[in-house]
């Protein structure tokens, strides 16, 4: 939702964590107390990136009852649309910046006898908080984390300090790697799992998972995905009575801002379903990129999540 | 402290009353001479100076009086108030969210005072000075929940979120309008909705709950409810119907503007920031029809819903037995003149 409050903040600190990550801690620019949050929130970050608008969503990686400041890490991505870059090219300490409350995607089920975590690159930052959530809680944890090679694996060697054999460190380039058949099949009942890291290694845990038997509701993950790129398109807002151009880096949602409609959003990354839209006219073909649309609402071409997906051909008239 | 409590019961001799001040600032839930459902939803934002929407969550003259009700319903029946254990977290949102409130809103009756996790709570009216440990639950006399809805009007109920729906888990319930927790604490949205008649066919709850499960924090949302009660009864509870089904064959023309109660229920729902959960509070208002009547914008408003209301909303509201004597009644204060719109005395 557009309306929800936001926090006036200031760049408190950057630490590069290594070759392509990049840490930032916001504090409030009033000096007061950022609210608590549950582990698994994020945030989203508006930048000004020479006039383009960008608010891309991370997840917060702080000690949620720290209400001092709240802290995201951003992965770099040399050939994405511009938001990573521009996190680790421009932001400095004293900036000031604003940012959204905490939106949780990913939480923790509180009913679990165990959490079972399983982290894939810069996927671990929404665990670091529920980590320290649960740690706080005596709640039974076990984190299985993977990385391309030590140099990048950081964050396992300091989790591994704070929580020593609860935590199992994996490195791709040393061949070691997560046996998740194996893991699903030894946990106790009642035990929960998480999945947050590269595409394939969240489907396999939910394939996997599947075909072991596990309850549909005790499997978990969250990905953001970011908008992907793609040839300009139109579109006709019947309700505001514009027709835009959706640029080639642009996604429809912040080409509909650019143009001052009031869209509503909330995870600006295909996960949420807050911005899901009816489709009034279609000539052409619709590219589903989000998490939330049925297969069964995709193919009736009715719906379309303006925050991720495209469109190619002649004409679509949105109900916005 | 600038309020005046009233000594006042609920049950028994029934001395319940509004005073020219509280009858003044009555939340009246008719915006207009027609009532169906609606998601009917609006920010919880800071409202009219005096009004209830001015605080999150509002003290009026009945605060010590109901307090003393709530804790008599508690002791002939404990499960009025039930917490699963995984809502104990939410119960201490719940106990953060209403003790920063009340001690903003109102700073002569209320303290808050911090000092890390070491909170110091002062409660005037009911004469409650607490030292605790927040987080620690051996630090209080009670469960989080319980402690400070023992000390809070209205009725709440927290509702844990996973698998795209919403959970009722945890909940003090004393103040009800026929419903019960023990009964429904366990159920997801549509189950526990389920008695409620129309309002599914039209699709209200499909919209509602994917309304709800985008709450966000930071931004409560509230809406109005109503129902008609016989006295100013708060607990009428299913549990202790023989106490109180009885008194709705007992009205007349003589007695119903005494006895006859509309019942408003402001409702609002914040989101939760350590448990991600949902609070539910659901405060309870009560009128007296001849003090209705004294506004004469409400008089006529409401003899105009209660004459256009489909009849499965009358039985579900409990009224439809005295239905039409509550219109004859109320046919004495319509001159057919036209109402504003809203629902405010004064507009």
């Amino acid at each position: 939702m557009s309306g929800a409050p936001r926090i006036h903040a200031r760049v408190a600190e950057v630490i590069p964590v290594n070759a392509l990550i990049k840490t930032f801690r916001f504090v409030p620019l009033d000096g007061g107390p950022v609210p608590p949050f549950s582990g698994g929130s994020h945030i989203v970050v508006e930048m000004n990136d020479n006039g383009t608008r960008r608010l891309n969503p991370y997840s917060l990686m702080s000690d949620p009852s720290d209400t001092s400041g709240y802290s995201i890490s951003v992965r770099r991505d040399d050939f994405g649309r511009g938001g990573s870059l521009f996190m680790h090219n421009h932001v400095e300490p004293g900036m000031e910046m604003t940012i959204s409350y905490p939106v949780n995607l990913f939480p923790e089920d509180a009913r679990a006898k165990k959490h079972l975590l399983i982290a894939g690159g810069i996927g671990i930052t929404p665990f670091i908080a529920q980590m320290a959530q649960m740690d706080a809680q005596n709640a039974n944890f076990e984190l299985h984390y993977a990385v391309q090679s030590r140099s990048l694996g950081q964050f396992g060697d300091e989790l591994k300090r704070s929580y020593d054999n609860r935590v199992h460190l994996y490195y791709d380039d040393e061949g070691i790697f997560i046996d998740i058949p194996k893991l699903l099949r030894g946990q106790p009942l009642g035990t929960h799992v998480y999945t947050c890291g590269p595409k394939g290694m969240i489907n396999a845990v939910h394939d996997l998972a599947e075909k072991a038997g596990w309850p549909k509701g005790a499997v978990h993950s969250e990905e953001f995905l970011a908008p992907p790129v793609g040839e300009p398109f139109e579109v006709e807002l019947a309700r505001s009575g514009k027709t835009i151009t959706v640029g080639a880096v642009q996604s429809l949602l912040e080409a509909m801002e650019a143009n001052g409609v009031d869209a509503p959003y909330l995870c600006r990354g295909g996960a949420c379903g807050q911005c899901e839209c009816d489709v009034l006219a279609l000539e052409g073909d619709i590219e589903h990129n989000d998490h939330w649309l049925t297969p069964e609402q995709r193919a009736s071409g009715k719906k379309i999540m303006p925050c991720v997906s495209r469109f190619s051909g002649e004409r679509l008239v949105l109900d916005l | 402290m600038g309020i005046q409590f009233n000594d006042e019961t609920f049950r028994n001799d029934y001395t319940y009353r509004n005073s020219p001040a509280g009858l003044a600032r009555f939340p009246f839930p008719f915006p207009e001479d027609e009532y169906m459902y609606s998601v009917n939803i609006e920010p919880h934002t800071p409202g009219r100076k005096g009004s209830v929407f001015e605080h999150s969550f509002d003290v009026d003259e009945h605060y010590v009086s109901e307090m003393k009700d709530r804790a008599r319903v508690l002791a002939e029946d404990p499960l009025r108030c039930q917490s699963l254990p995984h809502m104990t977290l939410a119960g201490w949102d719940l106990l953060e969210l209403i003790m920063e409130s009340k001690a903003r809103d109102y700073p002569d009756m209320f303290e808050l005072h911090k000092n890390g996790n070491k909170w110091r709570w002062v409660n005037k009216p009911l004469g409650i000075d607490d030292t605790f440990t927040f987080l620690d639950e051996s630090t209080l006399p009670y469960g989080p929940m319980e402690y400070i809805t023992r000390q809070a009007q209205g009725d709440f109920t927290l509702q844990d979120q996973r698998e795209d729906n919403l959970w009722i888990e945890a909940g003090m319930v004393t103040s009800q309008a026929d419903w019960s927790l023990d009964f429904d604490i366990g159920m997801s949205f549509h189950e526990w909705h389920a008695p409620v008649p129309l309002a599914g066919g039209m699709g209200i709850f499909d919209r509602a709950l994917k309304f709800l499960l985008k709450l966000q924090y930071g931004a409560p949302v509230r809406r109005f409810n109503w129902t008609m009660t016989v006295d100013p009864r708060l607990d009428t509870a299913p549990e202790t119907y023989p106490k109180w089904g009885p008194s709705k064959t007992t009205l007349n023309m003589d007695n119903v503007g005494a006895r006859q109660h509309l019942r408003v229920e402001l409702q609002t729902l914040y989101r939760l920031p350590r448990s991600n959960a949902i609070v539910f509070p659901i405060r309870c208002y009560l009128i007296s029809f001849q003090d209705l009547v004294t506004v004469p914008k409400w008089g006529r408003r409401l003899h105009r819903v209660l004459q256009g209301l489909p009849q499965e909303l009358a039985e579900y509201k409990g009224f439809a037995r005295n239905r039409e004597l509550l219109t004859n009644w109320l046919a004495q204060y319509d001159d057919g003149a036209p109402t504003s719109p809203g629902w405010w005395a004064e507009d």
